[in-house]
C-alpha cells in the first residue's frame, strides 16, 4: 500500500499541474531536435523544397549588391562631372535649323549660342560662383604628317581639367601665359595620342591643323570613364576624342563662324561659345543657381539656343532611378520568396498527413494543441531558416563572382542578407501556420487510428 | 491519502472482495452515453454505462466487436468525450473539460499501451519512453534518469540507442509499457496488447502487467481474447453498448 500511496500523492502534485511556464526551454530543445531529426531524415526532400527559399534570398541579396553597384558607379560618374558645378550648352535651335534650309541664294548664317556678355551677367548677378570656364569646340582635320583625324578641338581655359576630374597623363596643360599669348600649344586626349602618334611619344612634337603647326604639351588620361558620364548626363557634344588649346588661340584661328558643306549647299554658323562650367562655391545651392541661370538666359535669348544641366541634380535623378531599380528588383525576388514560401507549405502539408499517426501518439501522451503546432512551426522555420542562410552564402558569393569575371562594381550592403534572412524566417511562419493548425486540428481518436 | 470522497452519491459497485476496503476509486463512470452523427443520422453507441475503478485492480473489458469497447477505451482515455454522463479521473470531472486540460490530464495521469506498439519511429527506444515527460514539463536529467529506470525494468537497458524499426514485437510493446509508466499514472490503459504478437512474445508481456499489478498499477485493458481476460482480477463484458456483466475471478 505504501507504494500506492506514493503513488497517489505523486499523482495528485502532477494532476494539479506543476505550474509550467510560459516558455519551456527543454520542450523547446527537443521539438527544435525532433524538427531537426524529421528534415534530416527527408534530406533530398527538404533540400528541394528549400530551394525557392534559397533562390529567392540569394536573388535578393544578389539584386540589391548588383543595382546598388551600378548605382555606385553613375553616381561617381556624375561626381566626376563635379557636383557644385553647372554646365552651359549652345544648342542649334530647332526653327533656325528648318529657316536656313528653305530658299536658293546665298548661305546665311546661323547665329546662336552662348555669348561672352551672356556669362558676364552670370558671373555679376550670381553670388557664389567662383569660376567661369567657357569652350569654343571647332571640328577639325589634324594632322601629324601622313596620319590624320576628325576630332574636335575644344578652345578653352586653363581649369578646364580641374574641373572636370580630367587628370593628365603625360606633360601639362597650357599656362595663363600660353592663354593670354595665343599661343599655338595644344593637349591630346588619349585617343587622338594612340591614334596619330601610334609608336613615339607625342611630347613636344607638333601637329597641324588647317595651316598652322602647333606644339604638343601634354596628353589627357584615357577619357572611357568621365566621358561615359558625359554621355549620361545628355551632353550632345560630348566626342570620344579631343584636343585643347587655349581659347584665344581657337578665336584667333579658327574665327567664330564656321562654314560647312551640306547636301543643300553651304551652311555656316556663327557661335561665340560652345560650351561653359560655372562654378559654384558649394554644392547646396546648386540646382536652386541652375534655375536662376535658366531664367537669365531665357530672358536674353529668343530662341532657346541653350541647354543648362545641373550635374547634380542628374545625381538625384540617377539615385531616385536606383531606388525604383531596387524596389523592381526586390519584388521580383520577393515573388520568388513567396513562390519558396509555397513550396515549404506544400511540403509541410505532406508532412503532416505523412505524420498523422505521430500527432496521433504525441496527442495521446500528452501534447496540447499548442505543442503540435510549436513542432509543426518550427519545422517550418527550421526548413526556411537552413534555405535563407544556404541563400545568403549564394547571394554574397553571387556578386564576388560577377565582380571578379565582369568587372562591374557590386555592393553587398549588410543590411540585404539580414533583410532577406529575416524574411525567409518569416516566410517559414507565415506558411508553416496552416500546416500546423492542420496538426494540431486532428482529432486525436482519428489520428491513432491513421494507417 | 487523497481520494475521491466515499460517501459519493453515486450509485456504484460496492468494493468487491479480494480488493482491500481501504482501496480507492480511480476513476467512475456515472451513466455514460455516446451518441455519434453521421449527418440526419444519429447512433448512440453507449447506452448509460456506470462502472467503478478501484486502485491497484487489474481489469480487464471484453466484448464482440462493436459493442462499444473502443469508443469505452477513447472516453477513459480522455481521448473523446461523452455525449451525456460524467467521467470522473482522480478527483476531476473531465467531461466538461476543455481540450487542453483534456491533453494535460492524459499525459499526466494515464498510460497508454496500443496493439500496434505506437512508438515514434525516428526517436529511439529512450527518446520514446522520455517523450511523456517533456510534455509535462520534467527537466532533461530527470526525465532521462526515469527513462533509463523504466528501460532497465522492461529489460531493454541494452537497448536504448536503439531505433524502434530495430526491435522485435515484443520488444517494442516493452518499450511502450515503459512509455506509458514514465509519467507514473493513475491508470494504465491497454487496447489489445498482445494482438500483433506471437505467443511467447504475449506471454512476456502479460507477465510483465502481472509484475505491475503486483507493484500496485491499476490496469486497464480491452480484449477479446478470453484468455488475456483470465488473467486480469475483474473481468467486464459490454454488449450493445451496456454491461453485461461484471466479475472477479
Amino acid at each position: 500500500m505504501s507504494d500506492l500511496s506514493l503513488q497517489a500523492s505523486r499523482v495528485s502534485e502532477r494532476s494539479r499541474g506543476k505550474p509550467q511556464p510560459v516558455f519551456n526551454f527543454v520542450r523547446f530543445k527537443k521539438i527544435t531536435e525532433v524538427g531537426l531529426k524529421s528534415i534530416y531524415s527527408h534530406g533530398l526532400r527538404s533540400l528541394l523544397t528549400v530551394l525557392g527559399i534559397v533562390i529567392g534570398v540569394a536573388a535578393v541579396i544578389a539584386m540589391l549588391a548588383v543595382s546598388e553597384g551600378a548605382s555606385y558607379e553613375a553616381q561617381q560618374q556624375f561626381r566626376d562631372l563635379g557636383a557644385s558645378n553647372i554646365l552651359l550648352k549652345s544648342v542649334k535651335p530647332v526653327e533656325v535649323e528648318q529657316s536656313s534650309n528653305q530658299g536658293f541664294g546665298p548661305p546665311q548664317t546661323i547665329i546662336y549660342g552662348l555669348t561672352y556678355s551672356d556669362l558676364r551677367t552670370i558671373e555679376q548677378t550670381i553670388p557664389g560662383v567662383n569660376n567661369v570656364i567657357a569652350s569654343r569646340i571647332v571640328k577639325k582635320n589634324v594632322w601629324n604628317l601622313g596620319r590624320s583625324m576628325n576630332t574636335d578641338v575644344v578652345g578653352t581655359a586653363v581649369d578646364y581639367p580641374v574641373s572636370r576630374n580630367y587628370n593628365l597623363r603625360l606633360g601639362r596643360f597650357f599656362s595663363q601665359a600660353e592663354l593670354r599669348d595665343h599661343a599655338n600649344v595644344v593637349v591630346l586626349s588619349d585617343e587622338v595620342a594612340q591614334q596619330l602618334f601610334p609608336i613615339d611619344s607625342p611630347l613636344n612634337k607638333s601637329l597641324r591643323i588647317d595651316g598652322d603647326y602647333y606644339n604638343i604639351v601634354g596628353v589627357m588620361e584615357s577619357e572611357g570613364f568621365s566621358n561615359l558620364g558625359q554621355n549620361q548626363a545628355g551632353s550632345s557634344n560630348a566626342a570620344p576624342s579631343r584636343i585643347f588649346m587655349p581659347i584665344t588661340s581657337s578665336r584667333t584661328r579658327f574665327g567664330e563662324t564656321t562654314t560647312r558643306q551640306t547636301a543643300g549647299g553651304m551652311e555656316s554658323e556663327t557661335v561665340e561659345l560652345h560650351e561653359a562650367i560655372i562654378q559654384l562655391d558649394n554644392q547646396d545651392t546648386v540646382i536652386e543657381v541652375g534655375e536662376v541661370i535658366e531664367q537669365i538666359l531665357a530672358r536674353r535669348h529668343d530662341d532657346v539656343d541653350y541647354s543648362v544641366e545641373v550635374p547634380l541634380a542628374l545625381l538625384r535623378q540617377a539615385e531616385e532611378s536606383a531606388l525604383r531599380d531596387q524596389i523592381v528588383a526586390g519584388a521580383i525576388a520577393g515573388i520568388s520568396l513567396l513562390v519558396g514560401g509555397i513550396g515549404i507549405m506544400n511540403i509541410m502539408l505532406a508532412s503532416v498527413t505523412e505524420r498523422t499517426r505521430e500527432i496521433g501518439i504525441r496527442r495521446a501522451l500528452g501534447a496540447k494543441k499548442k505543442d503540435i503546432i510549436t513542432q509543426f512551426l518550427i519545422e517550418a522555420v527550421i526548413l526556411s531558416g537552413v534555405g535563407g542562410l544556404i541563400g545568403v552564402v549564394l547571394g554574397i558569393t553571387i556578386p564576388f563572382i560577377i565582380s571578379l569575371f565582369w568587372g562591374m562594381t557590386t555592393i553587398v550592403t549588410p543590411l540585404a542578407p539580414i533583410l532577406a534572412f529575416s524574411i525567409s524566417a518569416l516566410i517559414g511562419v507565415i506558411f508553416g501556420i496552416y500546416p500546423s493548425m492542420r496538426a494540431a486540428d486532428m482529432d486525436p481518436v482519428e489520428a491513432l487510428r491513421h494507417e | 491519502m487523497s481520494s475521491v470522497e466515499s460517501n459519493s452519491s453515486a450509485t456504484s459497485i460496492a468494493v468487491p472482495p479480494g480488493v482491500s476496503a481501504s482501496s480507492d476509486v480511480v476513476a467512475r463512470l456515472e451513466e455514460i452515453r455516446k451518441t455519434y452523427y453521421m449527418g440526419q443520422l444519429s447512433v448512440e453507441v453507449l447506452h448509460g454505462i456506470s462502472l467503478d475503478f478501484y486502485a491497484g485492480d487489474y481489469i480487464s473489458i471484453m466484448g464482440p466487436s462493436g459493442c462499444g469497447k473502443s469508443t469505452l477505451m477513447n472516453i477513459l482515455g480522455c481521448l473523446d468525450q461523452p455525449t451525456s454522463g460524467k467521467y470522473f479521473l482522480g478527483e476531476e470531472d473531465t467531461s466538461q473539460m476543455n481540450d487542453d486540460d483534456l491533453s494535460s490530464i492524459r499525459g499526466a495521469r494515464l498510460g497508454f499501451i496500443f496493439q500496434s506498439y505506437n512508438l515514434i519511429q525516428q526517436l529511439n527506444v529512450l527518446e520514446n519512453i522520455e517523450m511523456p515527460l517533456f510534455y509535462q514539463g520534467y527537466g532533461e536529467e530527470e526525465s532521462h534518469e526515469i527513462a533509463m529506470q523504466l528501460a532497465a525494468r522492461v529489460g531493454l537497458a541494452e537497448r536504448v540507442d536503439h531505433k524502434p524499426f530495430e526491435l522485435s514485437g515484443g520488444q517494442q510493446q516493452r518499450v511502450a509499457i515503459a512509455r506509458a509508466l514514465s509519467v507514473d499514472p493513475l491508470i494504465i490503459l491497454a487496447d489489445e496488447p498482445t494482438g500483433n504478437l506471437d505467443s511467447r512474445s504475449g506471454a512476456e508481456i502479460l507477465n510483465l502487467f502481472d509484475e505491475l499489478h503486483g507493484q500496485g498499477k491499476t490496469l486497464i485493458m480491452v480484449t477479446h481474447s478470453d484468455e488475456l481476460a483470465e488473467r486480469s482480477k475483474r473481468q467486464i463484458r459490454l454488449l450493445d453498448g451496456k454491461v453485461e456483466s461484471d466479475e472477479r475471478s
